[in-house]
């Protein structure tokens, strides 16, 4: 499986804000680990869908030239559980942006319903932890995740 | 009109309670944002970061917070040597945070426990001073 909770952008303003969508299918495989007659997202996994879109927004203010790493969660609201059939929205919007990371926030809805308020930090490692190594290349923005956007840019996302 | 320091405080006070998750009793004026408060090194980034959005009353004139300006990331290396500080970097560390007990940083000279020292009234001392200027 690959580790990748969000689908397509729907909306992306390069250092401001942007959209995502996942929908839920009870063929997923985790779906059925938490509570075996009562499948749900976790709450984690919603908020790894969050800090996908986030991460790569902030990711994309600095051409991928960072390496963007989730810091820290300021907040996580929950309002209601995300089930099997149920197509999930990502808003997060950049509060802050400096040399050293950024702070995001913004919502996570399922049609009209809210169903989470998140805060987050991400950091620019490189920035930020002076003296230890990382390696050169940019381990975190993987192909898999600029495709994505990629493929917003050039319509895919909404074409076949 | 400029605010008061009490005013600075209350703000600063808000900004550490919703930063760290701290009770508001807890930031006192000599309370050590590491040792005190738990500060870890993201949430120097994310108190800089609310701290501009605090004090920012104009959106054209945004309060900003130069790198290093107020949390100091790395020392000088002329006020270290072979790993302690020097008699110049102990004057330097009493000039930038005249509120902190020194004692322990006079007697092991060890640079490591400089972050330590830096308590709430430091960051009200930096957003006074910003604001004057």
């Amino acid at each position: 499986m690959r580790w990748i909770w969000i689908d397509k952008f729907i909306e992306f303003t390069s250092r401001t804000s942007a959209t995502t969508v996942k929908n839920v299918s009870l063929a997923e495989e985790h779906l059925h680990d938490l509570y075996p007659d009562f499948p749900i997202v976790p709450h984690s996994l919603i908020v790894e869908g969050f800090a996908q879109t986030a991460g790569i927004l902030v990711g994309e203010a600095r051409d991928f030239a960072e390496k963007v790493i989730l810091a820290k969660i300021s907040r996580a609201t929950f309002h209601r559980l995300v089930r099997p059939g149920d197509t999930i929205q990502f808003r997060a919007k950049v509060d802050q942006l400096s040399e050293q990371g950024a702070s995001t926030s913004g919502t996570v809805t399922c049609e009209n319903d809210l169903v989470a308020e998140i805060e987050m930090m991400f950091s620019h490692i490189d920035q930020n932890m002076a003296g230890l190594e990382f390696p050169e290349h940019n381990f975190v923005f993987t192909e898999q995740f600029t495709e994505l956007l990629k493929g917003y840019r050039a319509g895919g996302a909404v074409t076949i | 009109m400029a605010l008061t320091r009490d005013e600075i405080y209350s703000k600063v006070q808000a900004v550490l309670v919703d930063a760290l998750g701290v009770d508001e009793e807890d930031v006192t004026p000599a309370a050590s944002l590491r040792k005190d408060l738990g500060a870890e090194s993201i949430d120097f980034l994310d108190i800089t970061f609310r701290l501009e959005k605090a004090f920012t009353t104009d959106p054209t004139k945004p309060f900003k917070i130069p790198r290093g300006d107020l949390f100091p990331e790395e020392l000088d290396p002329a006020y270290v040597q072979e790993g302690k500080l020097t008699d110049a970097g102990i004057a330097e560390a009493r000039r930038k945070l005249p509120h902190a007990d020194h004692s322990k940083l006079a007697e092991t000279r060890d640079p490591a426990l400089i972050p330590d020292l830096f308590a709430v009234q430091d960051i009200v001392d930096y957003i006074e001073r910003r604001l004057k200027a």
